[in-house]
């Protein structure tokens, strides 16, 4: 996909270049929320993230948060399992919504 | 933030010197020797290339003078004996012995899996290692890339992860890694790849809990360390295309408290040859300290003009100073 290119995430920060203010006020709540140990630790929160990003396919986010995994101690089954996580989530999502269809169905008669 | 490309050198002296910080040395409260290039091991991380193949090993005459040295300065108080494998340089023995004599703390750079290969090039048994430590009061440091086979195989070599958890048991067994502080087992992590080591005493509980659960096996401290972007694990970089971004990645982890903890602020490097190093990394790279255009060897050791000497930098003390530091006995804030 050669439209993102991953040196391309060392630029987030410049996209405060208009509208500094509310950039500013994102990083300060990303960077509190997801680099931080609270109730959940650094590494926890990264393997969330890593979910998120492969469940929005966002490339910056997964190169991203495979080095953070990585870098706060995480392994490629825990990794994978988060991805895992993601995509089952993604299924239920939409295997959910054939209740609507058997509604539908019901509704008229079908079944 | 700084950044370079491929033609750009990574200059750390010129980037302390921009930010006024001054890096000299303290003291030197460590001799750390390294007395042999040859391994049972090759592993890829590994900043000596050492090997089966490799053939330098210190004499007796230089372990003699390292000896004097240590007698000679009380203020070096530790000595850490590494390689290459230590233990297959053949007067390893006689080292510890007659440094134990002079009430050094020892300290052995134990690769976990010489116990049970031995020598690779006569075939000598190793097995006696871990009695010979626990006589001896060694502080045994010992490599375990992760607490699982995959990671640790990757870098180290097939089957050495089970091999270290085997040695890991018997160094138990004879009271390492318990709650004897005579007898301290630590290991040391090193990410698998071009990453940045993870927090240090999360790691150690990580470590601690899935070795003690799935091995029943115990140690006393991890330390973490970052990969040095020098010899193989550099060529190993440059292979992947990384270079850039790993140099890159470093430099922009710079961290001035990591910086003011470096160890080449308190030890001595003495190469099998006897010449003289601010560290093992500066060694490899054959950056010897060097006081008037001459180069210093154990026969020129002098404590005082060695504590005042400028220590040498390089591209790779960004390794060093990155995150939380780095050094032989892991990070440095």
């Amino acid at each position: 996909m050669d439209y993102y290119k991953s040196e391309d995430l060392k630029k987030f920060s410049e996209v405060g270049k208009f509208s500094k203010d509310l950039m500013d006020k994102f990083f300060d709540y990303y960077n509190t929320a997801i680099n931080t140990d609270g109730s959940l630790t650094k590494r926890e929160k990264s393997l969330i993230a890593l979910a998120i990003a492969h469940s929005k396919q966002c490339p910056y986010c997964i190169d991203a948060y495979t080095t953070q995994c990585l870098e706060t101690g995480a392994n490629p089954e825990q990794m994978t399992e988060a991805v895992h996580v993601a995509a089952s989530l993604e299924a239920g999502i939409k295997l959910i919504h054939a209740v609507q269809m058997q509604n539908i169905m019901k509704k008229n008669g079908a079944i | 933030m700084a950044s370079c490309n491929n033609k750009c050198e990574y200059d750390f002296k010129k980037f302390i010197d921009n930010i006024s910080l001054n890096l000299s040395p303290t003291t030197i409260n460590t001799l750390q020797v390294n007395i042999t290039k040859l391994c049972n091991q090759a592993c890829l991380h590994c900043h000596v290339d050492a090997s089966p193949k490799r053939k330098e090993q210190m004499d007796l005459d230089t372990i003699n003078r390292c000896l004097e040295i240590l007698n000679d300065n009380n203020e070096i108080t530790n000595l850490d004996l590494t390689g290459g494998a230590p233990e297959l340089n053949p007067y390893f023995d006689y080292f510890v012995q007659e440094a134990k004599k002079l009430n050094k703390h020892i300290m052995v750079r134990h690769n976990l899996t010489v116990t049970f290969d031995g020598n690779p090039v006569t075939g000598e048994s190793k097995e006696y290692l871990p009695s010979f430590f626990a006589e001896n009061k060694l502080e045994v440091i010992s490599s375990l890339p992760y607490y699982q086979e995959y990671f640790t195989d990757k870098q180290r070599g097939k089957g050495v992860f089970e091999k270290s958890i085997d040695s890991i048991r018997i160094l138990n067994m004879v009271g390492y890694g318990t709650d004897n502080p005579d007898l301290q087992l630590n290991l040391v992590y090193n990410p698998v790849g071009a990453f940045l080591p993870a927090d240090q005493a999360s790691l150690e509980n990580d470590f601690k809990y899935e070795l003690k659960d799935k091995y029943d096996i115990t140690f006393n401290r991890l330390f973490t360390i970052t990969n040095m972007p020098i010899n193989r694990f550099k060529q190993q970089l440059k292979n992947l295309n990384a270079y850039n971004d790993y140099m890159n990645k470093l430099i922009n982890s710079f961290n001035p408290d990591a910086a003011n903890g470096i160890m080449c602020k308190n030890i001595i490097s003495v190469s099998y040859d006897g010449k003289l190093y601010d560290c093992d990394f500066n060694q490899m790279l054959d950056m010897n300290i060097s006081i008037k255009n001459k180069d210093l060897s154990i026969h020129d050791f002098d404590f005082k003009t060695l504590v005042n000497r400028k220590i040498r930098f390089g591209s790779h003390c960004f390794g060093c100073t990155a995150g939380n530091g780095s050094s032989c006995g892991g990070n440095t804030t």
